[in-house]
């Protein structure tokens, strides 16, 4: 495992600039996500590092030398990808031990034997090692991805959305058995997502990107409580930031435009009243869909409230963000 | 407007059983959300009140009328499915008013229906593009005007928003719930997305292979759980089983759990054998003069909140505490259950057990 370092990286497909300047540093054994929507750079980011396309312009460096001339084989990266790509033909032994039977590495077979259990075990599909790739469900088969990038023993790690075409519960479990695969091997990754959940709730460090742009690199906590623009504030938290006029609210900062409050930053009861239009209780808490002023807000309180639609509520922020015109935060 | 009453639907393919013996009742203008993993049955209990397929036994009643043996377009329905199918070579205006020119209706009073349509939409303005350059949402639109326009007595929605992505699947459900409320039209939604049924749905179905485990409204099947596969099919992280053996009996207010009494809602029944403990992760907290305790396995950073797994002698435990309390990896604590929100199950048939809790909302 290694540090991963790129240096002003630029790339362009046609007219569009995929990924733009973007300086970052991935720390050995971070684990480090990439968030942001469609389209922003993440997989092409990806790409770069793992020399499935060249950068047109900045460095790439891995364990401190540069390997922009290297190709995918010689900078040792292992890539999971979203669609989980086994060998239909062969069981899940076969396609475990398929990337350490390169007549390159020249690993013995009781080392590869070994070291096939060992990942079966830490993905818990042990007792599915005779079985055909076909005959797996598809968390079977992503843990059979994943598995065959953890048998080896890459500098790094990338991940483009494994866990996108799982379901919820299962999505779920590998969180956590991803993070914990990371803990126990201190191993090194940048993973690539657009769920904000799974962003939150792994990484060392976030990276936002915005068209192609590294707006802010932090820890999850960083990145929510002191997001550098209402963009990156808008891309953790569920429901999302509430942007207003920050002139809805008194105590706005000179300059401000938008005032930006996460739901549960909304105080009840004092301040401005607000109409309640529509209630979500979803067990743990409820949501509420306030109008205050003709603006839409939405607010969390507690699972059984008595509220209604139609009633009146007074609202005020309790820990508001405030952004200029141009989205930028105003501290 | 309608009102739709199944009564003892069963739907069998050959040897397997898709649907056995549903009973409910949707009432006037409510969104009705049928809810379950996939093969429960939802979609075939859908396409049976649609009329796309026919009951092996059973009545379905639109208005008190049993139209279970008629063919769908007998019934007034419109039916929107998870794929968008859009007519591709015709523009938003023509796929809109498709269904109401195959009706016969006048030209007018079609280009004033869409107009309406397309307002309450908000797609004025792409009336005239082709719908093969259109984003998912506006396809997704485009789609529900068509289903609209023919204002029938109820829509049948299957998994509308299945395939887009996560963030704009919340704006559409907000979207969707909003243009219910303005057109009161009944509304049955099938969706395997828990959370999506929580936060759309006035009454929810919980529907697992072919059988309806529980029926009421969202709060009442997240709080009053009425089998372990409702507990745990609804909320995310889903309600916690630590089990024991033991026995209860009418009154009993706490159970011993690997030595700890654990407080409950007065029982309202006896029962002795396999039991377990049901609590919600928002129900624990960390709590070092608790008697209880658990290995801190790992934790979730959410914002506000926080998941942490723990690790107890009774079975792995998920609690949800405030993200600003400490919780290390490897570190023992203690925890305490809020008793008055727990469940009991019989962990053989997974039944939840009367309480004083649960007793207004279990049947039977």
């Amino acid at each position: 495992m290694a540090d991963v370092v790129l240096q002003r990286v630029s790339k362009a497909f046609g007219q569009t600039n995929a990924v733009r300047d973007v300086t970052l540093e991935i720390a050995n054994g971070a684990f480090m996500v990439l968030l942001g929507p469609t389209g922003a750079g993440k997989t092409t980011t990806l790409r770069l590092i793992s020399g499935l396309d060249a950068p047109d312009a900045g460095d790439i460096q891995i364990a401190g030398r540069s390997v922009i001339g290297d190709t995918p084989a010689q900078r040792n990266v292992a890539m999971v990808f979203q669609q989980y790509s086994l060998y239909p033909h062969m069981t899940v032994r076969e396609n475990l031990a398929f990337p350490l039977k390169s007549p390159a590495l020249r690993t013995p077979p009781d080392v590869i034997a070994k070291k096939v259990a060992e990942t079966a075990e830490i993905l818990h599909i042990a007792h599915k090692l005779e079985n055909k790739a076909t005959q797996l469900s598809g968390g079977e088969m992503q843990r059979v991805s994943i598995g065959r990038a953890l048998v080896r023993t890459p500098e790094i790690f990338l991940m483009d959305e494994p866990l996108s075409s799982l379901d919820a519960k299962l999505r779920a479990d590998l969180r956590i058995e991803l993070k914990r695969i990371h803990e126990s091997l201190g191993a090194t990754l940048l993973y690539v997502t657009h769920d904000q959940i799974e962003a939150m709730t792994m990484a060392t460090s976030i990276g936002v990107l915005d068209e192609g742009k590294l707006v802010q690199v932090g820890t999850p906590r960083e990145i929510y409580e002191n997001p550098v623009s209402l963009y990156v504030a808008g891309r953790l938290g569920l429901p999302r930031i509430n942007a207003l006029p920050a002139d809805i609210f008194a105590g706005a900062p000179k300059g401000a435009r938008t005032i930006g409050l996460r739901p549960e930053h909304i105080q009840h009861g004092a301040g401005k009243p607000a109409e309640v239009q529509r209630i979500e209780h979803l067990g743990d808490h409820t949501r509420l869909h306030l109008n205050l002023d003709s603006h839409d807000i939405i607010t969390l309180t507690d699972a059984h409230t008595e509220l209604a639609p139609g009633d009146t509520l007074a609202i005020q922020p309790t820990n508001a963000l405030y952004f200029d015109a141009d989205g930028a935060r105003i501290t | 407007m309608a009102e739709i009453r199944i009564q003892n639907l069963r739907k069998e393919f050959g040897e397997f059983t898709a649907v056995q013996s549903s009973s409910f009742k949707i009432e006037d203008g409510e969104f009705f959300m049928l809810l379950g993993p996939s093969g429960c049955g939802k979609t075939t209990t859908l396409r049976m009140i649609a009329g796309l397929e026919l009951p092996t036994s059973g009545e379905i009643y639109i208005d008190g009328e049993d139209v279970s043996q008629k063919p769908a377009r007998e019934r007034d329905i419109a039916f929107v499915f998870q794929m968008f199918a859009l007519y591709p070579h015709m523009n938003v205006r023509r796929n809109i008013s498709y269904p109401l020119i195959s009706q016969g209706m006048p030209r007018a009073q079609v280009r004033a229906k869409v107009a309406e349509v397309a307002r309450i939409l908000g797609i004025e303005d792409i009336l005239d593009r082709p719908v093969s350059g259109l984003s998912g949402g506006d396809r997704q639109r485009v789609a529900l005007g068509r289903a609209i326009v023919r204002e029938p007595a109820c829509f049948l929605m299957d998994e509308p928003l299945g395939a887009l992505d996560a963030e704009f699947r919340e704006h559409m459900a907000e979207e969707l719930r909003a243009l219910h409320d303005r057109m009161g039209a009944t509304t049955v939604y099938v969706t395997h997305d828990q959370l999506e049924a929580m936060q759309m749905g006035d009454k929810i179905v919980v529907m697992n292979h072919g059988v309806i485990e529980q029926f009421g409204t969202p709060l009442d099947i997240y709080d009053k759980p009425a089998t372990m596969f409702v507990a745990e099919f609804i909320g995310s992280p889903s309600m916690n089983f630590l089990k024991f053996h033991g026995t209860v009996a009418p009154g009993t207010t706490a159970v011993d759990l690997n030595h700890q009494s654990l407080a409950i809602p007065a029982m309202q029944e006896a029962f002795e054998g396999d039991l377990v403990y049901g609590v919600r992760p928002e129900h624990i907290r960390l709590d070092d003069a608790a008697g209880y305790r658990g290995e801190v396995l790992a934790t979730e950073y959410l914002g506000t909140t926080q998941i942490v797994t723990l690790e107890t002698a009774a079975g792995e435990v998920k609690a949800r505490i405030a993200a600003g309390q400490p919780a290390r990896m490897g570190e023992t604590v203690g925890l305490s259950f809020n008793g008055a929100t727990a469940t009991l199950f019989d962990n053989q048939s997974g039944r939840a057990l009367r309480s004083d809790l649960n007793a207004g909302v279990l049947h039977g």
